[in-house]
């Protein structure tokens, strides 16, 4: 089904319609924890994209190469590999964003997005759709960061884009009010949870004026281990009630 | 700091002021997704714990060798194939000889293979607490998984309480669902930020 859509609509449902972040709920790690500021945020979703594309690109030219059994393991040598080049060039060029992300780059590596995507998308499609795929995932994980970071930077510390060393010496703009009354606690790790429940929320309500279903935890359906995954027979895991209501 | 006092202070670093979970934000898709009942949150935390335990135990030596042949820039790729080769043995392990913990722990060993948090743990050992291969640093980074476990078992715990209670609440129309138990995440988060200073104060 998805090889009669055109390009242009891989690309754009990944921005909005399948957002990964805000629509799958996919990548929540990272999404919380490096959107402290704008320029992290960016850094993080740039990374994540350049990785997605890829290995979306190698997987699909490989999927009939891959016996099905060994796929996951094949996908995540791919996967890491790219993330290893991805850790070398930022270390080499942006040491700056290399030490706020710290170890959450090399944990691309165990990004769902990524795994999803190959395993949902790339193991199947042909290579063109695949890596505008992975490039309307990876440029829709960027704006949700981007949201994200947005929001957390201007109540948390009333700067906007710290860290890029072109603005003011690296501290960003100052925002009037703000800076002078920063609400800590949106950089902190409530304001990550709060923020992004926030964020969630209205998403939900766009979603349902357009008609669209509300934003689920995936837990099994999109999880790259449901195939050996048992816990869905014994208990019912992810989203039971989500599903629900 | 004598080294047992010092291996205490990053055991309670660990569980209270560094929480995995709550403020490190590693390992949030189970903390999401299996958090529904306690059961269930137990006996996830409780894989977590014990892969945590033999991905440092083997990942540990793995950089040292790395080290000395300086490859240290394949340790993600490494690190990544080792732990899910291991998380596959020990499951086929378990199945054939110790059915009864398989059938407790084993469901959820699978899920655990492409987990942030144990990756996380292992890759945190190896950037925080030096490479060097003496059996000091070891204690160190197995120390420190067993607490980023307890941790993360008390948080999955913590909040499946938390989670139980909202099942009967009036929740505003659009929060329901995954915002309102995000939000409910933040103000557990919340609770964990009173013990920032707490270790430093304990052990000064």
């Amino acid at each position: 089904m998805a090889e009669k859509k055109s390009l242009g609509k891989e690309f754009t449902k990944g921005l909005i319609k399948e957002n990964p972040v805000l629509r799958l709920v996919l990548g929540t790690c990272p999404t919380l924890a490096v959107t402290t500021s704008v320029s992290s945020a960016v850094g993080m979703g740039l990374s994540a994209t350049a990785v997605l594309v890829c290995s979306n690109i190698v997987i699909s030219l490989l999927r009939k190469v891959i016996p099905p059994k060994v796929r996951i393991p094949a996908y995540i040598v791919v996967i890491a590999s790219f993330v290893t080049i991805v850790q070398m060039v930022v270390k080499a060029f942006l040491p700056d964003l290399n030490d706020k992300l710290g170890v959450y780059l090399p944990l691309i590596v165990v990004n769902c997005i990524i795994l999803g995507r190959a395993e949902a998308f790339a193991g199947k499609n042909k290579v063109l759709p695949s890596a505008v795929d992975g490039l309307g995932m990876g440029v829709g994980f960027t704006i949700a960061l981007c949201c994200m970071g947005l929001v957390r930077e201007t109540l948390g510390s009333g700067t906007f884009l710290s860290g890029v060393s072109s603005i003011n010496n690296g501290s960003g703009l100052a925002i009037p009010f703000l800076s002078q009354h920063p609400m800590l606690i949106f950089v902190l790790a409530p304001g990550g949870f709060f923020v992004f429940g926030l964020l969630m929320a209205c998403a939900n309500k766009l979603a349902e004026e357009k008609g669209l279903p509300k934003a689920v935890l995936h837990g099994c359906e999109n999880c790259p281990m449901a195939k050996s995954c048992t816990i869905k027979e014994k208990e019912n895991c992810a989203s039971g009630e989500e599903v629900a209501k | 700091m004598s080294y047992s006092k010092e291996l205490l202070s990053i055991f309670v670093t660990y569980i209270l002021t560094q929480n995995f979970i709550l403020s490190k934000f590693l390992g949030i898709c189970p903390f999401l997704g299996v958090s529904k009942k306690l059961n269930t949150a137990v006996g996830m935390s409780a894989a977590v714990i014990f892969v945590m335990m033999i991905s440092t135990a083997v990942t540990y030596p793995i950089f040292n060798l790395l080290t000395a042949m300086g490859l240290e820039y394949l340790e993600t790729i490494v690190f990544i194939l080792v732990i899910a080769a291991l998380v596959q043995l020990v499951e086929i392990a378990m199945k054939k000889y110790i059915p009864s913990l398989y059938n407790a722990l084993g469901i959820y060993l699978p899920l655990i293979t492409t987990n942030c948090a144990v990756l996380g743990v292992v890759l945190l050992n190896i950037d925080t607490n030096g490479y060097s291969g003496d059996l000091a640093n070891f204690g160190r980074a197995m120390v420190c998984s067993l607490g980023a476990g307890l941790g993360f078992m008390l948080a999955m715990v913590m909040f499946a309480g938390v989670r139980s209670r909202l099942e009967g609440a009036d929740i505003p129309k659009f929060l329901k669902g995954l915002p309102i138990t995000l939000i409910a995440a933040s103000l557990t988060s919340l609770s964990f930020l009173g013990f920032a200073g707490l270790v430093e104060n304990m052990f000064a």
